[in-house]
Order: structure tokens, then sequence, then C-alpha cells
């Protein structure tokens, strides 16, 4: 079972990597926002600062969203997922991989470059090193409630939006804390664990209630 | 193993497509569903694989242990679950690992299905008979018992199709079952044929 579950995940990861696949996509888009925002803004980099973390938290956000809807609706159009059910491996588990996956080419990725993208809204050092952490904590809870949403739109030509619209909101817990831990770590009243704690718990809950319910909405749909 | 199917029924989007359909099949026997187009012949065998539900009735299947029946067969449909991006043997190695009790390597089913020479070929160059040969090389990288094949030789030449009854007739042979849903006829000796009418409805002559 361990075997067939890494294979997904290689699986993932490669069709993510070659032409057409969705690897570098979301790490693009991401440097699309966080590059216009300051000429929207105005060269004020106190402002910049301050609204740093918010801008980067956005941005991860609408990048998560990109190539999500494609996570099972690509499986589901060429078969792949039918061939997914013969396997011994339970549908939690299917989901769990390609969620594992899905995050190694975009929550992971744009962790790491938040310091260099941080640049560009004027973050501080400290402020690098809290989006990485914030980042690194709070994007799987993007990717699973994100893999419900693609779950349940998999069935839907130009589900695109509808997944959208379905999951943005439930985003929104995750993007508070995330934020408010990232500016926590800039000073403030709060203490950066708090908001941070909060945030690792949200991504924990979200892999569980995600996969289990990612899983259902596929096998409603069969 | 041993499947029995009784009285089955299937309903899609509220449209009764067959009912009342019963067959059991044994060790080395296969069974060729015919019918016209819309007849039921892929609702059927996604029956029997587990994607659809019946309206009505019961598939049976004996001699599998514990593991549902959807662990036991290998299902080679008009959807041919191949990734375009990677390559044939890419393809056939990630089918072996997720399926489990595995069988050939990706280079002796290949082999099998005479493509040897397009391994490293990702399978987004491949021709449509191509393609089918490599879906139908799944078959080969793990061992179940249950084949159910949809309209297996549409797009295969001659030789291939020829290629592809010794297949079917080496795995009877060994013990397995072959459902087969065709409008060609199957070149195998003591193939049983299930030919599936449409329900006739209200206002349609029979």
């Amino acid at each position: 079972m361990t075997r067939a579950f890494l294979a997904l995940v290689a699986r993932d990861l490669r069709l993510a990597a070659r032409v057409g696949g969705s690897g570098a996509l979301g790490l693009v888009f991401f440097l699309m926002i966080v590059t216009i925002v300051p000429f929207a803004l105005g060269p004020d980099l106190n402002l910049l600062a301050r609204i740093g973390p918010a801008v980067l938290w956005l941005s991860a956000v609408l990048a998560t969203l990109i190539g999500l809807d494609r996570l099972f609706q690509a499986d589901e159009e060429d078969g792949s997922l039918d061939l997914l059910r013969q396997s011994p491996l339970p549908l939690e588990l299917v989901v769990l991989a390609k969620a594992v996956a899905h995050w190694l080419t975009t929550g992971l990725p744009l962790a790491l470059a938040s310091p260099l993208f941080g640049l560009l809204v004027a973050l501080t050092p400290p402020g690098m090193a809290a989006m990485v952490a914030t980042l690194l904590v709070g994007t799987p809870a993007l990717t699973f409630i994100g893999a419900t949403g693609a779950a349940l739109t998999s069935g839907i030509r130009r589900g695109g939006l509808i997944l959208a619209i379905l999951v943005v909101p439930l985003m929104v817990p995750t993007l508070i804390f995330g934020v408010s831990a990232a500016n926590a770590a800039l000073g403030g009243t709060v203490p950066f664990a708090t908001p941070f704690l909060i945030l690792a718990a949200l991504s924990l809950a979200a892999a569980v209630i995600g996969t289990a319910g990612a899983a259902a909405a596929l096998r409603w749909g069969e | 193993m041993r499947i029995a199917v009784e009285n089955l029924a299937c309903r899609r989007s509220g449209r009764l497509v067959f009912e009342g359909l019963s067959f059991a099949l044994d060790e080395g026997q296969a069974l060729v569903v015919t019918g016209r187009n819309g007849a039921g012949k892929s609702s059927l065998l996604g029956i029997l694989a587990g994607q659809l539900r019946p309206d009505a009735g019961t598939v049976r299947a004996d001699g599998i242990g514990e593991r549902p029946l959807a662990e036991a067969l290998h299902l080679v449909g008009h959807r041919d679950a191949l990734k375009g991006a990677l390559t044939a043997a890419e393809n056939l190695a990630f089918a072996r690992d997720l399926l489990g009790e595995e069988a050939a390597t990706p280079g002796e089913a290949l082999e099998a299905v005479g493509l040897a020479h397009a391994a490293r070929l990702p399978v987004a160059y491949l021709s449509a008979g191509q393609r089918r040969r490599v879906a139908l090389a799944r078959l080969f990288v793990a061992r179940r018992p249950l084949w159910l094949l949809d309209e297996p030789t549409a797009a295969l030449d001659a030789a291939a199709q020829e290629t592809l009854a010794g297949l079917m007739r080496t795995h009877l042979a060994g013990g397995g079952l072959i459902v087969a849903a065709t409008h060609a006829a199957l070149p195998i000796a003591g193939a049983r044929e299930l030919r599936i009418e449409r329900t006739p409805h209200k206002g349609e002559g029979k």
C-alpha cells in the first residue's frame, strides 16, 4: 500500500514537471501579483512593509487556486480515476497522495520563494523568516481545503470558478491567522506563538477533514 | 474465481437502460456482450467494475478472498487512463506499483503487445492503435483474474487483433475470466454471447 501511495505521489510530481504540467505556474502567478502591488500603491516603503505579509498571503491563496481545478478533473477525464479505484489504496489515501504532491509543487515552492519576493514589498529579514514559517505551516490547509472543492467539482466542465467560490470562504480563517502570525513576528502586542499554533491546528484539521471530504465527494460522484 | 450476476438492472439519468440481466462465469470462460449502440454494454462493464451502482440485482464474486471485486479485475475501456506526458514504460510502471500483485515488467508487457520499441516515447506521440495497445499491456503488469474489455479491438490492426486473441486465450487457459463488450467477433473458441436488448419505452414500437 505504501508502494502504491509513493507511486501516485511520484507520478503527480513527474506530471507537474513535464511540459503542460502546473509545476512552475503557481510560482510565476505568485510573483506576478506580488510585483504588481507596489506599482499600484506607489513607492511608500513603510506602507509596503506594513501590508507586505498580507500581500504575500493573498498571493499565496490565489496561487494555490491555480491548477487546483485539474487536481481530480484530469484523472476523471482520462479514466485514471477508474484505475485508481481498482487499486487496493483506499480513496482517502489517493486524495492524500495527490494533495501531498500538489503541496510539494505549489505550497512548498511558495514558502521557499517568499523571502525573495518579500524584497519587492520591503520586508525586513525577521519578516521574511516569519513569512517562510507561516507559509510552510499554513499552505497545507489551503491545499487540503482546495482538494475537497476540487473533488466536488471534478465532474463539472469549467468548474474552476465554482471551485474558487466554494473554497475561498473556507480559506479565510487560514488567511487571517497566517497574516496575524506574520505580523506578530514583526512586533505588536500578540505573541507570535498564539496565531502560529492556531495556524498549525488549522492545517492539521484540514488534512483530516479535507482528505475524508474529498474521498466522500469522489465516492458520491461515481 | 466465479462471478454470478442476477437480475441486474441499470438506470442512467432516470432512463432504464436494461433490466433482468443474469449470467454466471467460471474460471476459463469468456463472455462476449453484444448489442446496439447505447444498449448498455459499457454500463454493464461499469457496474461489474464497481463504478456504477446497479438499479436492481446483485453481482456476486466468489474465490477472491476478502478483497472487493474492483481489486480483482482489470478494466480497459474507452478512456485509456494513460497520461500523455509520461512514456509508455512510465505509465505501465505506475500501474504496476498502484495495482499490486506484480506480474510482468513494463518492458515485458510492451513486448507482449508488440510495442517494445515505443517504451520510451511519451504516450501523447503514439497513434490511437498504439495507445490502445499500451492500455492492453496494463493487463500483464498486474495479475488479476477478471478482465473487463470494452471494444478491445477498436483501432487495432489485423496483426494486433491476432496478438490480442492469442493473449486472451492464454489468460483463459490460465483460469482467467473475460467479459468483453464488442461489435466485432472475437476469435475465442467457446465464448458465450450475451445480447443486451434495449428496454422499449412507452410510445416506442418494439
